[in-house]
C-alpha cells in the first residue's frame, strides 16, 4: 500500500460499554483521502459514540483509533484529551452547535484557533469567516443567529485546524432545506480540497445523495460498509 | 487555560444582571448575617409604671439602707424604658405594640418588702405583663426583666443576711445598739458568762443557787459556741459566690470586625461557589464542554474555573472589606494575611463549586445546588457550639469541619483582627478541604463524560 492509498483515519476494532450496555462492539473502517463518508442507523445505534471517540473526546474501552499513522487513542486511556499528540488532524463539528452564545462568530472562532494553538489564530479566523460566508456577520453574538449560522459557525470551528478528517454528528439536523443544500455543497468542496469527512445521518436518501461510501450500525455493531449503490441491494 | 479565563471573563462582562445580581445579593446578605450575628441584642421597649413615691425607695434593714431606685437604674440600662402615669396606661402601651412588656410596681412595694423584713409578714409583688405575639420577643425581655429582679432580690437578701450576722456578733460578744433613737450598751453572752461564772465562785458552799447558775453558765457556753460558728457561716451565704473571670485567649475579637469577617466569608462562598459551579456547568450548556474536553485535559479546565471564581471574589471581597473598614477599625498592616486568607477560602469554596459544576448537568441545576448547600452550611457553622445539645452539637461540628467555611472564618476573622495567634491551621485545613473536593470534581467529571 502506498502513501496514497494510506487511511487517513482507522478505526481497529473500537469498543465502548457504559457499564453493562454495549454501545459500540469491534467496528473497524478506513477513511481515505478525499472520501465522504455517511454512517447510518437508528437511535441508539451507537453513531454519536463512534464519532466521539474518533474525535478523541471519549476514550474506547478497546481498540485504536489511528490518524495518518499516527496512535491516536488507546484503549483504556481515562484522560480523553488529545492534548500532546498532532493537533489539527481531526476536526469534530457536534450535532448541537458547540459555540457560547455571548460571544460573537470572530470571538468563537479565535477562542477555539487559540485553544487548538493555530501558529496564527487571526489568519486561520479570517480565512474560516470567508469560507463559511460568515465575514459580514463576524460580530454578531452567536446566540443572536438563526440556527443555520449557528451551525456554519459550528462546522467553521472544526475546520480552523484545515483537519485531514472532519467528523460531523448529524450535521444537517436542524436545517431547512435551502440550508441544507448549502451545506452539502460546501461539504462536497471540502472533499473535493482532499479532506476526508465522515458524517451521521438518520436519513437514508442523504447517505445515498452525499456519500461515497455508507457505514451502517445496529446495536453498536457495523453490519454493512459498502457504496450507496451496494446499500439499495444489501441494507 | 489563559484563553479559557479571557473567554469567561468575557461572557461574565456581557451578562450585567447576572454579575450584579452575584455581587449585590451575597454582598447584603453577608452584611446582614455579619452584623445580626455580632450585634449585642437590640434593648426591648418595656413600659414602666412606678407607683412608689420619690423618697420612699429606701428600704431600711438595722442600721443599713438599701436604695431600690439603684436597681431600677440597671434594670433601665437593659431596657428601653418607656415611664407611663398609670398602670392602664402601660398595659395599653404593651397592647398597642409600643412596649414589648409592662412592669408595674405598686405603691406598697418598698413598705411591703420593710415589712417582710421587720415582721416576716409582707407580700411585695411587681406585676409585669408580656407582649405575647412574638414568643421569641417575649423571651427577650422576660430575660432581661427577670435577670434584674433577680439582682434587687440577691442584694436585699444578701444585705439582710449581713445584718442578721452583725446582730448575732451583737449577742455574742456585746455592745453598742441603737432603738428608738437611744444608745444602749448590750452586755452580751460572753460578758453574761463571765458575770455569772464569777457571782457561782463568790456563792458560799451548799448554796442553793449554785445549781441554777451553773446551768445559765451551761447554757451560754453551748450558745457562745453555737452563735461564734454561725455568724460567719450566715455572712458568707449573704455572698454566696464569687464569680472569678478569665478570658481564655486574653482579648475577644471585637464584634464589629467579626461582623466583617461574617460578612467577607459569606460574599466569598456565594461568589466563588455559584461562579465555579456555574461557569463549568455553562461549558456543557452550550455543548462546548466535548469539544474543549478534545483540546485540553479535564483538569485544567478544572483548574480555569478555580482561578477564575478565586480571582473574581477575591477582589470583591476585599473591595467591601475596604469598604467597610471605613466604618469598623480593621488593621491594614495585616492586608498580606487578608489576601492570605480570603484566597485559601476562595480555593476551597471554588473547588467545592466545581464538584457541584461537575455534577451538576447545566447552569440551572448547578446555581440551585449551589444555593441549597452555601446557605445550610453558613447557618450551621454559625451556630454557637452552646446553643445545641451534645449529639447536635457533634453532628454540626462533623459537617463544619467537612466544608469551607468554619475554617474560612477562623482564619479571615484571624487576618482581619490578629488575636487570635496563628492562621496556619485553618489555612491547612482549607487546603485539605481543596484537595479533597478537587478530586471529588475531576471523579464526577469523567463518570458524566462517560456517559
Amino acid at each position: 500500500m502506498g502513501v496514497a492509498d494510506t487511511p487517513t483515519l482507522s478505526a481497529v476494532a473500537l469498543t465502548r460499554r457504559f457499564g453493562e450496555r454495549v454501545a459500540l462492539s469491534e467496528v473497524s473502517f478506513g477513511l481515505a483521502r478525499g472520501e465522504l463518508t455517511a454512517i447510518i442507523g437508528p437511535n441508539g445505534a451507537g453513531k454519536t459514540t463512534l464519532l466521539s471517540i474518533l474525535a478523541g473526546a471519549l476514550p474506547p474501552t478497546d481498540g485504536e483509533v489511528r490518524v495518518a499513522a499516527v496512535l491516536e487513542r488507546r484503549a483504556g486511556g481515562r484522560d480523553p484529551s488529545r492534548h500532546g499528540l498532532p493537533r489539527g488532524s481531526v476536526g469534530w463539528v457536534p450535532q448541537e452547535p458547540a459555540l457560547y452564545s455571548k460571544l460573537s462568530v470572530a470571538e468563537n472562532l479565535r477562542l477555539f484557533a487559540r485553544l487548538e494553538g493555530l501558529t496564527d489564530p487571526e489568519a486561520a479566523v479570517t480565512r474560516m469567516l470567508e469560507q463559511t460566508g460568515l465575514a459580514d456577520r463576524h460580530r454578531d453574538q452567536v446566540g443572536k443567529l438563526s440556527g443555520g449560522n449557528q451551525q456554519r459557525v459550528n462546522i467553521a470551528i472544526g475546520l480552523l485546524s484545515e483537519p485531514t478528517v472532519l467528523l460531523l454528528d448529524e450535521p444537517s439536523s436542524s436545517l431547512d432545506p435551502r440550508q441544507r443544500a448549502r451545506l452539502w455543497e460546501f461539504i462536497g468542496e471540502l472533499a473535493q480540497l482532499g479532506t476526508s469527512v465522515l458524517y451521521s445521518t438518520h436519513d437514508v436518501h442523504e447517505a445515498q445523495q452525499h456519500a461515497d461510501r455508507v457505514l451502517a450500525l445496529e446495536e453498536g455493531r457495523l453490519v454493512f460498509a459498502g457504496s450507496p449503490a451496494e446499500m439499495d441491494w444489501e441494507y | 487555560m489563559r484563553w479559557l479565563l479571557l473567554k469567561d471573563l468575557r461572557i461574565l462582562r456581557r451578562s450585567p444582571l447576572l454579575v450584579g445580581m452575584l455581587v449585590l445579593y451575597p454582598a447584603v446578605i453577608g452584611a446582614l448575617i455579619g452584623f445580626a450575628v455580632s450585634n449585642p441584642t437590640a434593648k426591648p421597649k418595656v413600659a414602666i409604671y412606678t407607683g412608689v413615691p420619690i423618697g420612699h425607695r429606701v428600704v431600711t434593714l438595722g442600721g443599713q439602707k438599701i436604695d431600690v431606685s439603684k436597681y431600677a437604674q440597671d434594670l433601665y440600662s437593659s431596657i428601653t424604658p418607656i415611664m407611663t402615669s398609670s398602670p392602664a396606661q402601660a398595659v395599653a402601651d404593651v397592647r398597642s405594640g409600643q412596649a414589648l412588656a409592662a412592669l408595674i410596681i405598686p405603691s406598697d412595694t418598698v413598705k411591703q418588702i420593710q415589712s417582710l423584713i421587720a415582721t416576716g409578714d409582707g407580700n411585695p409583688t411587681v406585676r409585669v405583663v408580656l407582649n405575647d405575639r412574638n414568643p421569641l420577643e417575649r423571651d427577650l425581655v422576660q430575660q432581661a426583666l427577670q435577670s434584674r429582679v433577680n439582682a434587687v432580690q440577691s442584694a436585699i437578701s444578701s444585705q439582710l443576711l449581713t445584718t442578721i450576722a452583725a446582730d448575732l456578733r451583737l449577742v455574742l460578744t456585746g455592745g453598742k445598739i441603737s432603738f428608738l433613737g437611744r444608745s444602749l450598751d448590750l452586755l452580751g453572752l460572753r460578758n453574761t458568762r463571765t458575770i455569772v461564772q464569777g457571782a457561782v465562785t463568790s456563792l458560799p458552799a451548799g448554796s442553793t443557787l449554785a445549781p441554777a447558775l451553773g446551768q445559765v453558765v451551761r447554757f451560754a457556753n453551748v450558745a457562745i459556741d453555737g452563735l461564734a460558728l454561725a455568724a460567719p457561716e450566715i455572712t458568707s451565704v449573704g455572698t454566696p459566690l464569687t464569680i472569678d473571670q478569665t478570658e481564655l485567649s486574653g482579648k475577644t475579637t471585637p464584634t464589629a470586625s467579626y461582623a466583617i469577617a461574617i460578612a467577607a466569608v459569606v460574599l466569598l462562598m456565594f461568589v466563588t461557589l455559584l461562579l465555579a459551579s456555574g461557569m463549568l456547568a455553562l461549558e456543557r450548556s452550550e455543548n462546548a464542554y466535548g469539544r474543549l474536553i478534545g483540546l485540553l485535559r479535564p483538569s485544567q479546565l478544572l483548574t480555569e474555573k478555580v482561578v477564575l471564581a478565586t480571582l473574581c471574589a477575591l477582589v470583591l471581597t476585599l473591595t467591601m472589606s475596604a469598604i467597610l473598614s471605613a466604618f469598623v477599625a480593621i488593621d491594614w498592616s495585616r492586608f498580606g494575611l487578608w489576601v492570605l486568607a480570603l484566597g485559601f477560602g476562595g480555593l476551597a469554596f471554588a473547588s467545592l463549586g466545581i464538584a457541584v459544576g461537575a455534577l451538576a448537568r447545566d447552569v440551572s441545576v448547578a446555581s440551585l445546588l449551589a444555593f441549597m448547600i452555601s446557605l445550610p452550611i453558613a447557618f450551621i457553622a454559625l451556630v454557637p457550639a452552646t446553643a445545641v445539645s451534645g449529639g447536635l452539637a457533634t453532628a454540626l461540628n462533623v459537617i463544619s469541619f467537612l466544608f469551607p467555611f468554619r475554617a474560612a472564618l477562623q482564619a479571615v476573622s484571624n487576618a482581619f483582627t490578629g488575636i487570635a495567634p496563628s492562621i496556619g491551621l485553618p489555612l491547612l485545613h482549607l487546603v485539605v478541604l481543596t484537595l479533597l473536593f478537587a478530586v471529588l470534581a475531576r471523579a464526577a467529571l469523567t463518570r458524566f463524560a462517560d456517559r
